[in-house]
């Protein structure tokens, strides 16, 4: 019998029906009578609609319907935004899911076609006729904030949607006294998040029950209810939401798009079944996009490189409207985070979100925690190259010393459990620094252009009490829940809330069942995303899953174990004190010999032939679990980058990650996530950006001119780790989902900084394209 | 207009009138309803609509079906028959080759190909491989991995 199955990297159950072409992911998905919907979208990123002429459409082959905002307005209430951020005078403009008056982003929904296929769907959005009278446009965040910039929204003057501040400690004080300061401007532009599966919804109402089922690629399909009964005004519990396969989300899966809204009406009209799936076309248009960051920053510093003081001013740009979550990101997931690894007394930063033509920006891998590591990083290699001192020893010197439970940051949050030294350290080591600067001093005489990053970071997971999330204004809870159901047969299912979509939490939460009781990983099957089949839970994002809905199947298999220690009490002719539990047996303590296996117990607890006087029948525990705190994960990262100054082209030679998650239950999960987080972040760095023109229109709006990471372009990843159990959680989780998007950006970034520090290069707008790395040189060499 | 079709796929016959402008891919998922073969960009860059068009890794986003007409196909669903798995599908699984497995059925299709023409790879060669299908989750390590594994075990290596 398997026991011992924490840290053990065991294969995941979910592979084989994915390697062998057999799982559904809803565009898979075909319902009798299904019809297909296809949208026309705005091709202006701001203009005022004059009208809409469908009628040509509506008698094109195999057209069933054409709806407009005229039909949808009055009928579908608009998008709720649910992180309603306080003290921040936030506005919430309306967001129709389809537009009657205004359009805002290239994308913004103006009608849909249904029709039986989708070739005939497409073909017929042609023939509408759309008479926009275009308006003036603004893209870049801190120009959407100025006087006299076009607005976006009547009610919200100067395009803010809101202005939130952070503040501990005294940082004008620290400033006046600092030895030293450093600045910088850092522009964090707008990245698509492109997981492979692009978005997708089938709506089915049946009119006679009131009731719908929503099939939809969401990594939260409880949320997705609850919004989807907001707008479309169906009762919650005659809402059945179904998140089948999901391929992938990195955050543009977590928001209520008007789009599932479009499908539930077409279906709730026609009576039949009606499916959306964006091309990736669209996905760039109108899925979330993440960061979006023009950030004015400065560090203050005693004369030893002490930091006394971090100050930051950002305009965070939002998009045409407020998508789900959207406030929350670029203020509670990031100006809370400010201290990074280092204990900084005192801390200001002012957060402007502002309305900009572009996509709604809402949550991307990291969300809010990459444009904080990223400015504080980079201000601490500005604050190493003044001093004149080693990077990594301005780091040491700042870094908060190890601690078990909890610490104090000037944000107003506690850090859970800490040994940041431990990780740069266990980094230094597996890339062998010393060695390396002396490998880049080499290159140097060799007159090759080479450079070293290093960066430490502090992310917050397991998101999140509950009481917080309503005090900083989430419109929600952040527990999760699980039920552990024993069959007869000593076979296991688990029902849990969250909705994984390629995290392997299948496999992870079998581990945890098998784990607390003894039974074999392959006798667990974890049953998610329908929420007809699932107990209630918030959804997987923030590296929450295994840190919150981990903990509750923790919790409530301990429920079964006390159970099952009553039952082999009774069974046994002992009393329950005297039960003691070992690799999946129940026996009388001093006699191993009398025993009950778990299997015994399952069985004997469903037929119910022999219970304890009061005993209910059956074999199955819900726990509810809210976190006391977040978690903080934490590590450091080392890169190694060459450039070639005849073209500018920069590869990335060496990569090496040093993370602390807490405890690990699948280390091969946790190293796969670290591959893919850091690949996420290097992207943006080196290749990635959605551009948008002076007009609006989105220059990146493909595959072909989106530059995605490619396998060639990357060098292997040596992924190391530590373990630092989290002290206030169950199992000692703490999470690791974003880890490496956090730290590889500001890693890779100060490696390309350090490179070009002969040239007297400190900063260059990512990506670090080849052109514009190019002309900095250039520009360097010819004095400029 | 439509265009009769006859495409052999996975070792049997589908016949049907389709539009000439039919995407093979949209012939594989809706006429065969073989929903392995994915798609994921509607430029040709992704990779994961990749089958086996007469032995031949093809994007069959890139294919129209009538030009398929009188050709065998593999998808992923014929590489295996789902329990005795592939060498590829095994190393894929051992060495944690995929998260979401989105691009998997593609990555797996284009790199069978990969090694037939080249069994015993380097990792360079690997990398370069597979620069035609793109993968956002595991940044492609334990995928070359994957791929150096299927290869020492398909008698490359």
């Amino acid at each position: 019998m398997t026991t011992r199955v924490f840290s053990s990297g065991i294969r995941r159950r979910e592979d084989p029906r994915l390697i062998t072409g057999r799982a559904a992911y809803t565009d898979d998905i075909k319902l009798p009578g299904m019809a297909h919907a296809a949208i026309l979208r705005s091709v202006y990123a701001h203009a005022a609609i004059k009208s809409v002429d469908a009628s040509a459409a509506a008698s094109q082959p195999g057209v069933l319907a054409v709806f407009t905002g005229k039909d949808t307005e009055g009928v579908l209430n608009g998008l709720p935004c649910a992180w309603l951020i306080p003290g921040s005078d936030l506005k919430t403009p309306a967001h129709p899911a389809i537009a009657t008056d205004k359009v805002r982003y290239v994308g913004d929904a103006l009608a849909v076609v249904v029709a039986e296929s989708r070739y005939q769907a497409e073909d017929a959005l042609e023939h509408i006729e759309v008479e926009y009278e275009p308006l003036d446009v603004v893209i870049n965040p801190k120009a959407a904030a100025q006087d006299g910039a076009p607005q976006l929204h009547e009610d919200a003057p100067s395009n803010l949607a809101f202005t939130w501040a952070v503040a501990g400690g005294d940082t004008d004080a620290a400033f006046a006294d600092a030895a030293v300061t450093v600045s910088d401007t850092i522009n964090l532009q707008r990245l698509i998040a492109n997981p492979m599966e692009p978005r997708s919804a089938i709506a089915q109402w049946v009119g006679a029950t009131g009731e719908l089922t929503l099939w939809n690629t969401t990594q939260n399909p409880h949320i997705a209810r609850f919004l989807s009964s907001v707008v479309t005004g169906v009762p919650e519990h005659k809402i059945r939401v179904i998140a089948p396969e999901v391929g992938g989300g990195f955050g543009s899966k977590i928001p209520y798009y008007p789009d599932e809204a479009i499908v539930s009406f077409c279906s709730m009209k026609l009576g039949i079944p009606v499916k959306w799936t964006e091309t990736r076309s669209e996905n760039y248009q109108i899925t979330t996009q993440g960061r979006d960051h023009v950030e004015e920053v400065e560090m203050a510093a005693d004369a030893d490189g002490k930091i006394i003081g971090l100050r930051t001013t950002i305009y965070a740009g939002l998009g045409g409207y407020l998508s789900t979550a959207s406030p929350g990101v670029p203020t509670i997931l990031h100006g809370l985070m400010y201290s990074g690894s280092y204990d900084i007394p005192n801390i200001s930063g002012t957060v402007y979100g502002v309305f900009n033509n572009g996509a709604p920006v809402d949550a991307y891998r990291g969300a809010g925690r990459p444009e904080a590591t990223t400015l504080i990083e980079r201000l601490v290699d500005l604050l190493a190259a003044k001093l004149g001192i080693d990077p990594v020893e301005v780091r040491r010197k700042n870094l908060i010393p190890k601690f078990e439970n909890g610490h104090d940051v000037a944000t107003g949050i506690t850090y859970d459990s800490g040994d940041y030294e431990a990780t740069l350290d266990a980094c230094l080591r597996a890339a062998d620094y010393t060695a390396l600067r002396a490998e880049q001093e080499q290159a140097r005489n060799d007159g090759r252009c080479v450079g070293i990053g290093v960066s430490t970071y502090v992310e917050i997971c397991g998101l999140g009490p509950s009481q917080v999330a309503g005090a900083v204004g989430f419109q929600g809870g952040l527990w999760e829940s699980a039920i552990v159901r024993f069959h007869p047969t000593g076979k296991v299912n688990v029902m849990v809330g969250s909705s994984p979509h390629g995290q392997g939490e299948e496999t992870t939460f079998a581990q945890i069942v098998a784990e607390e009781v003894g039974v074999d990983v392959d006798d667990v099957a974890v049953i998610h995303g329908d929420t007809a089949l699932t107990p209630m839970g918030w959804g997987t994002y923030g590296s929450r899953t295994t840190a919150v809905s981990g903990a509750a199947v923790a919790l409530a298999t301990r429920k079964i174990k006390e159970k099952s220690k009553a039952l082999a009490a009774h069974l046994l002719e002992a009393a329950t004190e005297d039960i003691e539990y070992a690799d999946g047996r129940f026996f009388v303590r001093g006699a191993p010999d009398q025993h009950k296996t778990i299997q015994d117990i399952a069985l004997m607890a469903n037929v119910a032939w022999d219970m304890p006087e009061g005993m209910e029948p059956g074999l199955e525990a819900s726990a509810f679990y809210d976190p006391p705190n977040f978690t903080y994960p934490f590590g450091a990262h080392l890169a190694m980058v060459e450039v070639d100054t005849t073209t500018g082209q920069i590869s990335l030679t060496r990569y090496h990650a040093v993370d602390d998650c807490g405890v690990q239950i699948n280390p091969m999960i946790v190293e796969g996530q670290v591959h893919g987080g850091v690949v996420q972040g290097v992207g943006p760095v080196l290749w990635e950006g959605a551009v948008y023109d002076d007009d609006g229109q989105l220059l990146t709006g493909s595959m072909q001119d989106y530059a995605l990471p490619r396998a060639d372009l990357l060098p292997d990843i040596d992924v190391q780790s530590n373990s630092t159990p989290s002290p206030h959680h169950p199992l000692g989780v703490k999470g690791v989902g974003e880890a490496g998007t956090i730290a590889s950006t500001p890693t890779v970034y100060n490696a390309v900084m350090d490179a070009l520090r002969p040239f007297g290069i400190t900063r260059i707008d990512m990506p670090l394209t080849p052109e514009k790395v190019w002309r900095a040189i250039q520009d360097a060499r010819n004095g400029g | 207009m439509s265009v009769l079709v006859s495409i052999t796929i996975n070792g049997r016959p589908y016949s049907a009138e389709v539009e000439p402008r039919q995407l093979l891919v949209h012939f594989i998922r809706e006429n065969a309803g073989l929903t392995g073969t994915k798609v994921g960009c509607d430029t040709s860059q992704c990779g994961s609509c990749t089958v086996h068009l007469d032995g031949v890794a093809a994007k069959a986003c890139t294919v129209l079906t009538a030009q398929a007409s009188g050709s065998e196909v593999t998808t992923i669903e014929g590489l295996s028959d789902g329990v005795d798995l592939h060498p590829l599908q095994e190393a894929f699984w051992n060495n944690h080759g995929l998260q979401c497995g989105f691009c998997t059925p593609g990555m797996i299709m284009a790199v069978e190909e990969f090694l037939r023409n080249n069994p015993s790879p380097t990792r360079e060669q690997i990398r370069h491989a597979l620069e035609g299908n793109i993968c956002r989750c595991t940044g492609y390590q334990n995928i070359v991995k994957a791929v150096e594994d299927a290869a020492g075990s398909m008698g490359g290596g």
